[in-house]
C-alpha cells in the first residue's frame, strides 16, 4: 500500500489475492516456504551474495575505490508466472517484435507508414536515433532487431502493459541466467517440487539465431564474435558471460581490423574473418571513419564492410529509432499497420509533451504523472510525480515548459508487487519484467520468463539497478 | 584464440607468479631484518632491487625502515609490483581472458583478489606478517590447482604456463643478480666460508633451503648453491628447470599451430646452450656476466613470444 494525495491506492500482489488467498501459480512455492525455517533462508540469501561476488557479477562504479565493486541486490523469492499468463504474454511480445522489425525495414526503405500518415514525418526526420545511412540497405536475413528486451509491467490479474521496447542492446540477460543458476544451487529441492521451465538454453539459442543471420560473404560455419567496450564497462560481465557460453570470441575494437574486405580479428595465427558481430557498443562508436571520429571502441571501416554484405551487425545500426520514447505512443498504430491486427499487449497511455494540448494537460496533472526524457534511459532524468516534493515539481515544470519536445508523460502505474524476503518476513515490493526475444529468419524465440527487476525500497516504483533496484529469479510454470 | 587473449593468459600467469615470488622475497627479507638489525637496511635494499622497484621506493621514501619497505611491497598503489597492484593486474588480465578460463580458474583468481584486497585494506602489523604472507602463497597455490585441475591442455594453457616459467626464471635470475657477490669464488678462496644466514636467505627466497640440505647435506659452498639454483633440473625454481618447461610449452604450441617459431628456437638455445653447464665454466666466465646475459635472453624471449603469437598489433 502506498499513500498518495490522501488516497489509498491498492496494488495487485502477484502472490496473495486481496482476499488473502495464495494465487494459484504460487501455491507450490508457498507450501514449501511455509515449511521452511526462516533462518535457513536467511543464511542462503547471504550465501547467494557470496556466490555472486565469487562469480564476479559485479559492476564497477566509476571513480570508486578498488575492490569497491557493486552487486545488484538479489532476492531469493522467485517471481512466478503461470503457463497461461505466459502464453498470452509471449504472443503479445512476438507480435510486437515482428512489428518493430517490419517498421524498421519500412522506415529504412519505402517509408510507407509515413506516406500513409500513421506516423508524423518530423518524428523520424528530426530524430537523432534515425540513421540516414541505413536507407535502402538490406541487413542480412532482413533482421534488424536480433535481440530485444520488451519491458512489461502488470497492474492487475489480467492487465499487462508494455512500458518500453528495448531494441538497441538490452542488457540483463546474464542476470536472468545467473539468478536461476543461483536458485538451483541454493534450493535444489524446490525445482523437484515446482515444474519450472528452463532458461539455460538462451546462449545456444542466441548463437543459432545470430548464425542464421550470417552475411552473404560467409562461407561455411559462421564465426560469431561479441564486441565489448572492454573490462571497464559496467556490463562487461555480461559480455564475457555470453561469449563464453556461446563459445564465441570476445573482441574489443583494437582486436579487429578490415582485411581484404572483411572484418577480421587478430588471432595468434594472424587475422581471421568474422561473420556476425554481436556488438555491445552504441551505433555512434561503431566506426570512427563513418560515425564519431574520436571513438576508440569500434572498427575503422566496418561500416563499408557491412554495406557490402561482408558482416552482420547485431542489432543492426539504426534500430534505436524503434525504441525511441517519442515513437512509443505510436506503437499500437505501428502494430496494426504491419500485422493487420490489434496490439495484443496494450501501451501505457502517453502524453506527448511536444503537442501543446497534451502539454497543458500534463502540466495540470503533474503531481500524479511520471515524466520521462524522450532519449533518456536507466531511470535518470525522470520525474515520479507522486513521490516528488513541491520544489522538485516546480523545477521539473520549468524544464518541461522550456523544452516540451524532450518529454513524454504517463500516468503513475500501480505496478504489481511480489514479496521479497526481509528479516521481518515477506514484504511486497514493486516489480517489472524484461523478457528477452531473439529474432532470425527462422523465427522468434522468447526465453520463458526473463529478468524481473524489483524496487527494494518499500513503496518505491523505480526498479532500475542504477537507482537501487534488485532482481529476482523469474519462473514460468510448465503446463 | 585471439592474440590479446593469449597475451592476457600469459600476463595473468606472470603476475600471479610475481605475487607469490614477492611474498617469498618479503619473507626472506623480514627474517634477516628480525635476526640481524644491523644489516636490515642493506637486506631490504636488495629485496627492493630484486623486485625491480628500488628507485621507485627511494623516490617516495628514502630510508629503509622495515615498516615502510613492507608496506611499499605489499600495498602501495604507487608500486606497480606491490602485491595489491600485481593481483589486480592478474585479475584484470583474467577478466580480459575470461572466455579462455574455466569457471574454477576464474573464480580462484577472483577469490584471490577479493581475499587480498580485504587482507591488505590496512597496513599489516609485523606480527601479522607471516600469516599474511602465508595467505598470499596459499592463494597462489589455489589458482595453480584450479588451472592444473580444470583447464584443457590447449594453447591457452600453454600460454599461461609459459608466463609462469618466464616470470619464475626471471625472478630466480634476479635473486642471483643481486646476491652474486656473496657467491663469488674469491670470497670462498680466502677461506671465509660464505655467510650462513645470507645463503640461507637466498635459498629461502626460492623456498629451497630444505631441498638443498637433502641434496647436498651440510656442505655449504658458493659453487653448490649456484649449481643448485642455475643448473639443477629437479629444482622447480632453477633456471634450467624453468627454461626446460618454457621450451616444452613452446614446443606444444608449435605442435598445436603446426608451424615453427623463432620463440621456440630461442628457448631451445637457452635451455641447451646456456644451461648445459658445468657450473665451473659459468664461474670461469664470470657469474655476474652470466646472469646479466641470461636476463637479457629471457627478456628477448618474452618479446619474441609476444611477436610470434600477436599479443599486440
Amino acid at each position: 500500500m502506498l499513500r498518495g494525495k490522501g488516497r489509498r491506492i491498492s496494488f495487485f500482489d502477484e502472490m496473495t489475492s486481496q482476499e488473502g488467498e495464495t494465487r494459484s501459480p504460487y501455491r507450490d512455492y508457498c507450501g514449501w516456504f511455509e515449511a521452511e525455517d526462516a533462518t535457513r533462508i536467511q543464511r542462503k540469501a547471504q550465501q547467494a551474495e557470496a556466490l555472486f561476488r565469487t562469480t564476479g557479477i559485479t559492476f564497477n562504479v566509476y571513480g570508486a575505490a578498488d575492490g569497491d565493486e557493486r552487486l545488484i541486490p538479489f532476492d531469493v523469492v522467485p517471481r512466478i508466472i503461470s503457463a497461461s499468463e505466459w502464453r498470452r504474454l509471449s504472443r503479445g511480445i512476438e507480435q510486437r517484435v515482428r512489428a518493430l522489425n517490419a517498421f524498421l525495414y519500412d522506415i529504412y526503405h519505402r517509408q510507407e507508414i509515413l506516406r500513409a500518415g500513421r506516423v508524423p514525418v518530423e518524428l523520424i526526420a528530426g530524430n537523432e536515433a534515425f540513421l540516414p545511412m541505413m536507407m535502402g540497405l538490406d541487413p542480412p536475413g532482413g533482421i534488424y532487431t536480433h535481440i530485444s528486451g520488451t519491458d512489461i509491467v502488470r497492474t492487475g490479474a489480467n492487465e499487462f502493459y508494455v512500458l518500453e521496447d528495448n531494441a538497441r542492446t538490452p542488457s540483463g540477460v546474464s542476470y536472468m541466467l545467473e539468478n536461476r543458476e543461483t536458485m538451483l544451487q541454493m534450493f535444489p529441492e524446490l525445482f523437484a517440487k515446482v515444474p519450472v521451465r528452463e532458461v539455460s538454453d538462451y546462449p545456444i539459442n542466441l548463437l543459432k539465431s545470430l548464425a542464421a543471420c550470417a552475411p552473404p560473404a560467409c562461407g561455411g560455419t559462421p564465426t560469431v564474435a561479441v564486441l565489448t567496450p572492454g573490462i571497464h564497462n559496467s556490463a562487461y560481465y555480461e559480455h564475457s558471460f555470453l561469449a563464453d557460453h556461446m563459445g564465441a570470441e570476445l573482441v574489443e575494437g583494437h582486436d579487429l581490423r578490415v582485411v581484404d574486405g572483411r572484418v577480421a580479428m587478430r588471432t595468434t595465427q594472424g587475422y581471421k574473418a568474422i561473420d556476425v558481430v554481436y556488438r555491445r557498443v552504441d551505433d555512434d562508436f561503431l566506426d570512427p571513419l563513418n560515425f564519431r571520429p574520436d571513438s576508440m571502441l569500434g572498427v575503422p571501416g566496418i561500416w563499408d564492410v557491412y554495406r557490402a554484405g561482408g558482416i552482420t551487425i547485431a542489432n543492426a545500426p539504426g534500430t534505436g529509432i524503434a525504441d525511441d520514447k517519442a515513437l512509443y505512443s505510436y506503437m499500437p498504430d505501428i502494430i496494426e499497420f504491419y500485422t493487420g491486427e490489434k496490439a495484443l499487449l496494450p501501451n501505457v497511455p502517453t502524453w506527448r509533451c511536444s503537442d501543446p494540448e497534451h502539454l497543458r494537460e500534463v502540466l495540470d496533472r503533474l503531481p500524479e504523472l511520471v515524466v520521462k526524457e524522450v532519449h533518456g534511459s536507466g531511470g535518470y532524468g525522470m520525474l515520479v510525480g507522486p513521490a516528488a516534493s513541491k520544489k522538485e515539481l516546480a523545477a521539473f515544470r520549468a524544464k518541461l515548459e522550456a523544452n516540451p519536445g524532450n518529454y513524454i508523460a504517463q500516468p503513475t502505474l500501480s505496478l504489481s508487487t511480489v514479496p521479497i524476503f526481509t528479516k521481518k518476513g515477506l514484504a511486497p515490493r514493486h516489480v517489472d519484467l524484461r523478457p528477452f526475444v531473439l529474432m532470425s529468419p527462422q523465427g522468434i524465440t522468447i526465453t520463458p520468463g526473463g529478468l524481473t527487476r524489483v524496487a527494494m525500497t518499500k513503496g518505491s516504483l523505480v526498479v532500475n539497478s542504477s537507482q537501487g533496484g534488485g532482481t529476482k529469479d523469474t519462473w514460468v510454470l510448465e503446463d | 584464440m585471439l592474440g590479446k587473449t593469449a597475451g592476457s593468459l600469459f600476463w595473468m600467469a606472470r603476475y600471479l607468479e610475481r605475487s607469490e615470488n614477492n611474498a617469498r622475497l618479503i619473507d626472506a627479507g623480514f627474517r634477516i631484518a628480525l635476526t640481524r638489525s644491523s644489516t636490515a637496511a642493506a637486506e631490504w635494499k636488495s629485496v627492493l632491487v630484486t623486485a625491480g622497484v628500488n628507485q621507485a621506493f627511494q623516490a617516495a621514501h628514502g630510508d629503509y625502515s622495515s615498516a615502510r619497505v613492507i608496506d611499499f611491497l605489499l600495498r602501495d598503489p604507487a608500486n606497480p609490483s606491490s602485491i595489491l597492484s600485481v593481483i589486480k593486474l592478474a585479475r584484470d588480465n583474467a577478466r580480459t581472458a575470461r572466455t579462455a578460463l574455466t569457471r574454477e580458474t576464474w573464480e580462484a583468481v577472483n577469490t584471490s583478489w577479493m581475499t587480498l584486497v580485504a587482507l591488505l585494506k590496512r597496513p599489516v602489523r609485523e606480527d601479522d606478517l607471516p600469516d599474511v604472507l602465508t595467505t598470499i602463497r596459499q592463494q597462489s597455490a589455489h589458482v595453480r590447482g584450479a588451472l592444473n585441475g580444470t583447464m584443457l591442455r590447449n594453447d591457452g594453457y600453454h600460454f599461461a604456463l609459459l608466463g609462469t616459467f618466464l616470470e619464475r626464471a626471471d625472478n630466480t635470475a634476479r635473486i642471483l643478480d643481486v646476491k652474486y657477490y656473496l657467491l663469488l669464488p674469491s670470497v670462498a678462496h680466502i677461506g671465509t666460508s660464505i655467510d650462513n644466514v645470507q645463503w640461507e636467505t637466498i635459498l629461502r627466497s626460492v623456498s629451497a633451503h630444505r631441498a638443498y640440505r637433502w641434496l647436498y647435506g651440510a656442505e655449504i659452498s658458493a659453487l653448490k648453491i649456484a649449481e643448485f639454483l642455475i643448473l639443477y633440473r629437479q629444482m622447480p625454481r632453477s633456471l634450467a628447470f624453468c627454461c626446460e618447461r618454457m621450451e616444452a610449452h613452446l614446443a606444444q604450441l608449435q605442435r598445436h599451430y603446426g608451424d615453427e617459431t623463432e620463440a621456440w628456437r630461442l628457448a631451445h638455445a637457452l635451455s641447451h646452450e646456456k644451461l648445459a653447464g658445468p657450473i665451473q665454466s659459468i664461474f670461469d666466465g664470470g657469474l655476474h656476466q652470466y646472469v646479466t646475459s641470461f636476463l637479457r635472453d629471457t627478456a628477448a624471449l618474452a618479446r619474441q613470444v609476444e611477436r610470434d603469437y600477436r599479443f599486440v598489433e
